[in-house]
């Protein structure tokens, strides 16, 4: 084997594995950019609502022995609790600053993160990677894991399921007018009310499917969450607020980003994910897709 | 009459209350000997009871409140009981430096034991040393024994990396094996690094290739390409806390165990119990403690029979361990030397040799170093664990010896 041929396998290897890690931040990002664009409220806990989600998954995990409940239940038992806030703490504070909802998920976030180490404890729990996405893939150019596979599978349905939810369905149409003009909705007759509980609860809800295909490959912690949110925010910044498309394209791109670095400079890995999104803002502050005057 | 014989008979009230006033007076008198004779041994404890290093704080707690019991129990110091004072110190060399001047200014601490990273350890001991008051630190770090850092009143008793990585490398490099680093980029990551470099060219060992990887990383797959296209024999991954856990568990995930064995150079409990056993299984790397010493080191078994007689049948853990030996050598200086004074425990610390867990240990005189053994240990495959406490195999245990540390002429240390 040619040095040279050696190198453009491994380039071609960082870039797939780039493509994979651009598919978990997406999966992370997606929960962030939804509740952002559809309500308008920076949700400062939602890393910790990935965090309760990989905890959820080790819940069901050890009561059903199956990946796939955890994988389904998991995300809906955090979901039904995004729903219990968004009625009991969120709601109160409409037609308020915007700064209020986001102290509120700020101070949320260490609440989560006490909450599990009471239930918990402090030490990670174990979430091995299920028997049957156990192993790696000869793609070609190198061996892939088969489970990172399935995690871009399920990333791109959930993308698929979103876009046709919002994009081809009625409930999609309303749910984007409301984004809007939510007082035109509520003129034409629409629960307003009720449909932001629901977006809401989606959030957290694709926060915590991440936090459920995350704890195979991580292990799971209280403090998991803690760098998430801020890889998430790099994503959803980089895409701009409140565009889907955005949070995809920009997820992938940092995916990437982070994987070249890692290739010629493996400990500023990190950080390029920041000077990436550093870069974007300085050429195009409101992102890559979003509107100008939507401002951060 | 009767309003005259009152009068008459009883006793004043300013009479009354001039008695007590004297009474309180002469128990005044009496109170400062009662209360010098009574004073606590405190032995403040800085370690991060919160953040990622959690669980090996909370074990470290455990096993030292285990180590003050015991010497209480036996009477203490001429009647004198310890007490341990334990800060949280968040991992954060900053905040580790207020909580000890405040162990040492505000709560009076005698002793200071403590610290889980290198750069919070030195951090530590910057005060310490300027403030003369004794520490044994329990964290790995090779700078702590080099002249610059070192005072007379540092003590280091937990293995530091040159120990470490030369036991590993001996057992698991020969010459011409072909060895990958990845290691984490901050000083625990890079004196990992140096160490077995350093003995892997003693060996005859060549370096296929070395990775820094940002500390706290959550995701290393885009590190996994680059070390399975440096084709190497070992992979040798140079981290701690959860990030080794990760670690592990990706390389596990991206097939590498097949092509190469995964060394490390301390191979924590609390991460083998995070990351499951199929992902750590087969991994080797060092540790200077594990409940199965019992077998063979009287010590050990007697450390284990009174840990789980406190803590619900639980064993202790490695770094949990160095709570136990750092604070118990303390108090038996302390006993030895019949005072808390500093210079007098110094002098008895650096005479002592004792044997509290896992065979014989001393500190070398020119840097307060803990000479003692190193166990070799291997993760076990889930089939071969015997209960869930059973998960790693002793391969080896290296006997304590100077000539794994490197020469205090080599420190910087004059003789």
């Amino acid at each position: 084997m040619t040095l040279a041929s050696l190198d453009l396998e491994l380039i071609a290897m960082q870039l797939f594995s780039g493509v994979a890690l651009g598919a978990v931040f997406v999966m992370l990002a997606l929960g962030l950019s939804i509740i952002f664009g559809m309500l308008g409220i920076v949700n400062f806990a939602h890393g910790n609502f990935f965090m309760v989600g990989a905890y959820a998954g080790v819940f069901v995990m050890e009561r059903t022995g199956s990946f796939w409940a955890a994988l389904l239940v998991g995300p809906l038992m955090v979901g039904a609790l995004g729903l219990l806030i968004q009625r009991y703490l969120i709601r109160p504070l409409a037609g308020r600053s915007p700064d209020d909802p986001l102290l509120l998920t700020f101070g949320l976030g260490y609440v989560l993160v006490e909450g599990v180490r009471i239930l918990f404890g402090s030490d990670g729990l174990p979430f091995a990677t299920p028997e049957e996405l156990s192993g790696v893939a000869d793609l070609g150019i190198g061996y892939f894991p088969i489970y990172r596979l399935f995690v871009v599978g399920v990333v791109a349905l959930v993308l698929a399921a979103l876009w046709y939810g919002l994009e081809r369905t009625r409930l999609g149409l309303i749910v984007r007018a409301g984004a809007r003009d939510p007082e035109i909705l509520r003129v034409l007759g629409v629960d307003i009310q009720r449909l932001w509980l629901w977006v809401f609860g989606l959030g957290i809800a694709l926060a915590a499917l991440g936090g459920v295909l995350a704890a195979p490959m991580r292990s799971v912690n209280p403090e998991m969450g803690t760098l998430v949110l801020g890889e998430a925010f790099a994503v959803t910044v980089i895409g701009g607020m409140g565009s889907l498309m955005g949070s995809v394209v920009a997820g992938l791109l940092v995916g990437i980003v982070v994987s070249m670095t890692a290739l010629v400079a493996p400990e500023m890995a990190s950080i390029a994910m920041f000077a990436f999104m550093a870069l974007v803002l300085l050429i195009r502050p409101q992102g890559l897709f979003g509107k100008p005057g939507l401002g951060v | 009459m009767i309003e005259q014989g009152s009068r008459h008979g009883s006793v004043s009230r300013r009479t009354l209350v001039r008695g007590l006033a004297a009474t309180g007076t002469l128990a005044g008198i009496g109170m400062p000997f009662v209360a010098r004779a009574a004073e606590a041994i405190r032995i403040g404890f800085p370690t991060p009871v919160t953040g990622p290093f959690g669980a090996e704080a909370k074990d470290q707690i455990r096993s030292a409140e285990l180590a003050v019991k015991q010497f209480n129990e036996a009477g203490g110091l001429n009647g004198r009981m310890a007490e341990l004072l334990v800060r949280d110190d968040k991992l954060n060399p900053g905040e580790a430096a207020t909580r000890t001047l405040e162990l040492i200014e505000k709560d009076k601490a005698h002793f200071i034991v403590g610290a889980l990273s290198s750069a919070v350890q030195l951090s530590v001991n910057e005060i310490t040393r300027s403030r003369k008051v004794l520490y044994v630190s329990i964290s790995q770090s090779d700078t702590i024994n080099e002249a610059r850092d070192f005072s007379r009143y540092t003590f280091h008793e937990a293995l530091n990396p040159h120990m470490t990585t030369a036991a590993v490398a001996k057992h698991a490099f020969k010459k011409g094996t072909r060895v990958a680093y990845l290691a984490a980029d901050y000083a625990y990551g890079h004196e990992m690094l140096r160490g077995f470099k350093r003995a892997a060219a003693a060996i005859g060992a060549e370096t296929a290739g070395e990775i820094l990887h940002p500390f706290g990383a959550p995701d290393y797959s885009t590190f996994m390409p680059r070390l399975r296209s440096m084709r190497p024999d070992i992979l040798c991954i140079c981290n701690f806390g959860r990030d080794q856990a990760n670690s592990i568990k990706q390389a596990n995930d991206f097939g590498l165990k097949k092509a190469a064995r995964i060394v490390v150079p301390v191979l924590l409990h609390n991460q083998r119990l995070a990351g499951g056993a199929d992902a750590f299984e087969g991994v080797v790397g060092a540790s200077n403690y594990y409940w199965r010493l019992e077998e063979t080191v009287p010590s050990a078994k007697a450390f284990n029979d009174a840990f789980r007689a406190a803590y619900a049948n639980a064993v202790p853990t490695d770094y949990g361990a160095y709570g136990y030996t750092a604070v118990r050598s303390l108090l038996m200086a302390v006993k030895a030397a019949g005072d808390t004074d500093t210079d007098k425990v110094v002098a008895a610390l650096e005479g002592l040799t004792y044997d509290v867990a896992k065979g014989p240990e001393r500190y070398r005189a020119c840097d307060h170093q803990a000479i003692q053994s190193v166990l070799i240990t291997e993760s076990k495959k889930k089939s071969e664990m015997q209960g869930e406490a059973d998960l790693f195999r002793i391969l080896e245990a290296e006997a304590g010896s100077e000539a794994a540390l490197r020469t205090c002429d080599e420190l910087g240390h004059r003789a």
